[in-house]
């Protein structure tokens, strides 16, 4: 790019963070999202966190409407999006407002100043103007008239006022790409195919994209440049993944893997209907997607599948997991492989629809009527959706059981460089379907095999003819029975089988001695932060591990050993205890619970302090 | 070369399963299991190939009854289960047992929606006006004012009429049958099983224990003539012991008009099962005992629409054909990577 201006000094950085913030429709989640991929295909590692309001567009200029995305961007590995921000970018007063507290003192504040008028002053609660009255002082205020800038670079394009305004979100997604060095490339790219078929559009957004990098690179106000360099992760061929993403395509790969068809019956709900989107678009892999009218008819139909021989999904979100509990029942009672999804989200009720929260996981343990108890694996990041989705059916189909997966709106919205696996190397699931000669004369629905799984006999298959249902099975027979001592042993068997997945399942790795003075118990969403809290508290010398749990029903064999050999347990959850209640009634191991319930996830801080006041 | 296969000749004893039938004596759900095992060899279906699935309630245990594949499911819940099998298995012919509570109060929403897709499936609904299983609570389609063990004063909410219900939703196939009308109730389900789409039946069945002759008008020998008129298509409608009586359409309102004294038959309306518009098979459903009607058994409605589970395989095959088999390996490294060395 030719200019008359030098360069600027460029700095280097180990590590940023950066959070666009507007409201809900000035394109935050879009200026996220392609700054993300930017810095990852510059080898960057990244981790995201997407937050935005449950109203689509609450009132504009207002504090309910903004939204947030936040990047933390390294050369060197990281595992959560980033306790404090280092740049700040706030498109109105009211998302300045609702963010300033998340800027570090020194950070960078960019500032969209024509959105600072009396109004929006208003809505934002400001008596006076922030950027005039001295009180971000302590911040590298550049306060840019985006709005007009933006306007006059689409000048000529005939776009209306309004259209014109919508570009804004490039403008300042060209600065913030000046700023920290990086290629407009890849968002030129992107332009191209989202606009292409809308060429004046394509033209604006391009057009606004160069004025805001070039704004940077020309004024004099912004005097360093920073770089971050890539980081050094496991040697592959990586991409970007979010974690709605990552569980898709784990389901496509455990159809693939064990050739069935895919079958996905859901209801749309927050934060997990991308999953229904994304698989509604793989129609070609063989995925038959149903949007059921409610919650109840998409687990009902799922298990209407799994009956018919497909690999049967349906994805939820707590609430609609409450509604699907009846027929949970009924999964668990026919012993009939599937998968239940749950993208957890703040509740009670409706609770906080678009905010994380690991508040279900009694829930999933103990959320149904009689002993129905399931097997339960956990995601930790948004790359682990895929293995854990496979890990899951592998489970279901072994066993013959509804399996729960849980996931959370910030494994589900987040975001981080995923190494492309080989297809090839994926564990193959193999499953065998009795056909009509190989079970003798009499087709027994409920005989057992070494794990206690029951045949999965398929309609269509001549002489295996057979009725399941909710009512009480008789062993063996699967015929309808009200004998005390069956319904006693069927409650146990069921059990049983619940428990043999432990022996089928890796032993609980350790991250840390074996022992020590204090272990970090985590599960799901925290693992990024309490592996870092982790490894700052190793580096200052303390004895302390930490423990991630992928399997929490059955817990892994050596878990109670592993528990045992530290002095003291930490367990850091988005909830008020509840992997702590389970951890302490059956080991009756006096562990020490974190909580947090906020609809966000831990600051790697936060559990550093923890772990202090715990271990000198 | 080709090979000829023969299917086995079933007869009705091959579908009746090993369990003792647990119903009360007397009983309508008998006649019903009783015509289907019937009707069901003489649909050149293998056995292995029905599939009867059933929510809660009385009528639904005769999933159990079957020698079929079959899955007694949970309260309300049968035309759910029925579309996610249906949709993955169209190979199948699949049954929906149900009952006025089962169908049309817990389950009324799956019930709805299931016949607005058209889902190629049979439904069977025994309406016996009362909640058996449960020992004696009025249900959807009680009369307003029946007295019940939950109605000591009466029922105080109208009545739901099943057939309403579903030509709202615009089922493709829609017909009542009496259970003690043996010969029409079998030629019921052979149509509604010969039906593709969502067929819905509707079967007076009498609950002897809780709700004894709450269509003793429609069965009893004396009466059937005049508070009955069996539909035929293309045929103008005419009932009574003396076929005297017919129907005749005053505006949008019907009538019941005497033959002769200047009435004849082309006159009176004449039924047409294919009509694209409902309107006439609604008119026909809200013909009742009560407002002085005789109440039309038969099909109403046979119209052909297309399928959901048909259409939905018809996508995916449509999709691999237009884009190719799906390639993991492509998606995966779709759209931009890069590489660490």
């Amino acid at each position: 790019m030719a200019t008359a201006t030098p360069p600027k000094p460029v700095s280097d950085l180990v590590e940023a963070t950066v959070r666009f913030c507007g409201d809900s429709g000035d394109g935050m989640q879009l200026a996220g999202t392609q700054f993300t991929n930017t810095s990852a295909l510059l080898g960057n590692d990244v981790a995201t966190f997407p937050d935005f309001p449950a109203e689509i567009r609450a009132p504009r200029g207002t504090k309910a409407g903004v939204s947030g995305f936040q990047i933390h961007f390294s050369s060197t590995e990281i595992f959560t999006p980033g306790d404090t921000v280092d740049a700040l970018v706030a498109m109105n007063p009211a998302a300045l407002t609702t963010n300033i507290g998340d800027l570090r003192d020194g950070g960078i504040l960019l500032v969209n100043k024509d959105a600072f008028d009396s109004k929006g002053l208003e809505q934002a609660g400001y008596p006076t103007n922030p950027l005039e009255d001295g009180s971000l002082s302590k911040y590298k205020l550049h306060a840019v008239d985006m709005t007009r800038l933006t306007r006059l670079a689409v000048d000529g394009l005939g776009l209306s006022q309004k259209e014109a305004d919508r570009c804004r979100n490039f403008f300042a997604m060209g600065l913030v790409f000046w700023l920290y060095d990086r290629s407009l490339e890849p968002t030129l790219r992107f332009i191209e195919s989202k606009f292409g078929k809308l060429p004046g559009v394509a033209q604006a957004n391009t057009n606004a994209l160069k004025a805001g990098y070039n704004y940077g690179e020309t004024v004099e106000a912004i005097s360093t440049q920073y770089h971050v360099g890539p980081a050094k992760l496991t040697p592959g061929k990586y991409r970007n993944i979010e974690g709605n993403e990552a569980l898709a395509w784990g389901l496509l790969a455990a159809a693939r893997l064990s050739n069935k068809r895919l079958f996905l019956g859901a209801y749309p709900i927050t934060p997990a209907s991308d999953i229904l989107h994304y698989l509604s678009n793989y129609k070609n892999y063989d995925v038959l997607t149903f949007q059921a009218e409610d919650e109840i008819a998409a687990i009902t139909a799922t298990i209407g599948a799994a009956f018919g021989g497909d690999m049967a999904v349906t994805a939820s979100s707590g609430p609609g997991i409450a509604l699907k509990a009846e027929a949970m029942g009924l999964g668990v009672m026919t012993e009939l492989p599937m998968l239940i999804i749950n993208v957890q989200r703040g509740g009670p009720s409706t609770g906080l629809p678009t905010k994380t929260e690991q508040a279900d996981l009694l829930q999933a343990l103990y959320g149904r009527n009689g002993e129905c108890p399931m097997p339960i694996i956990a995601a930790r990041s948004p790359g682990d959706c895929f293995y854990v989705a496979q890990e899951a059916w592998r489970i279901a189909t072994r066993f013959m059981l509804p399996v729960m997966v849980l996931t959370d709106g910030y494994i589900a919205n987040g975001s981080e460089p995923w190494r492309i696996p080989e297809i090839s190397k994926l564990p193959k699931i193999v499953i065998k379907h009795p056909d009509g000669l190989s079970n003798g004369d009499e087709f027994m629905p409920y005989e057992r095999d070494e794990r206690l799984s029951r045949p999965w006999a398929i309609p269509g298959t001549a002489g295996l003819e057979h009725r399941i249902g909710g009512l009480e099975k008789a062993n063996i027979t699967g015929n309808v029975s009200y004998d005390p001592i069956n319904h006693e042993k069927m409650c146990h068997l069921r059990a049983q089988k619940v428990s043999n997945v432990a022996d089928d399942i890796p032993l609980q790795e350790l991250d840390g001695p074996e022992s020590g003075d204090l272990l970090v118990l985590s599960w799901g969403g925290p693992y990024g932060a309490c592996a870092t809290a982790v490894h700052t508290a190793q580096k200052a010398g303390k004895k302390v591990s930490h423990c991630h749990l992928r399997y929490i029903n059955p817990l892994p064999k050596n878990l109670e050993k592993i528990l045992r050999s530290f002095k003291q347990v930490l367990i850091p959850e988005l909830n008020l205890g509840q992997l702590s209640m389970i951890i302490r009634s059956k080991f009756l191991i006096d562990a020490i619970s974190l909580n947090k319930i906020q609809g966000k996830p831990f600051s790697v801080s936060e559990i550093v302090t923890k772990i202090n006041t715990l271990v000198a | 070369m080709s090979i000829e296969s023969t299917l086995p000749i079933l007869k009705p004893a091959d579908f009746a399963s090993d369990q003792d039938v647990r119903w009360c004596p007397g009983c309508g759900d008998y006649s019903i299991l009783a015509q289907m095992k019937k009707v069901l060899p003489t649909l050149g279906v293998p056995r292995e190939k029905i599939v009867f699935i059933s929510g809660i309630g009385c009528s639904s245990r005769f999933p159990y009854y079957m020698n079929t594949y079959g899955m007694h499911s949970i309260h309300g819940r049968a035309p759910a289960v029925a579309t996610g099998l249906k949709s993955c298995r169209p190979d199948l012919q699949v049954w929906v047992i149900t009952g006025d509570g089962d169908g049309l109060s817990i389950g009324g929403n799956h019930l709805m929606h299931t016949i607005r897709r058209n889902v190629d499936l049979n439904i069977v609904l025994f309406n016996n006006r009362i909640y058996g299983l449960t020992k004696g609570q009025y249900s959807p389609t009680s009369p307003l004012g029946k007295k019940t063990k939950s109605t000591p004063m009466g029922a105080i909410d109208n009545p739901l009429h099943p057939l309403s219900i579903a030509i709202g939703c615009e089922a493709t196939f829609v017909s009542r049958s009496i259970d003690t009308n043996i010969k029409h109730l079998g030629d019921v389900l052979k149509r509604a099983a010969e039906h593709r789409g969502t067929s819905f039946i509707e079967v007076y069945q009498n609950c002897n224990v809780f709700n004894d002759g709450a269509w003793e008008y429609a069965k009893d020998r004396d009466t059937k003539d005049d508070t009955t008129l069996e539909l035929e298509h293309g045929k103008p409608l005419i009932f009574g012991k003396d076929r005297k009586k017919g129907i005749r359409l005053n505006g949008l309102d019907p009538e019941v008009v005497e033959l002769g004294k200047g009435i004849n038959e082309d006159d009176l309306l004449f039924h047409d099962e294919r009509a694209p518009e409902p309107s006439l098979a609604y008119l026909l459903s809200r013909m009742r005992y009560e407002d002085g009607f005789p109440e039309p058994i038969g099909v109403f409605r046979a119209v052909d629409k297309p399928r959901y589970d048909q259409m939905a395989n018809e996508q995916i095959e449509r999709s691999i054909k237009d884009k190719g088999k799906g390639d993991l390996e492509a998606l995966f490294n779709s759209g931009d990577t890069w590489t660490v060395s």
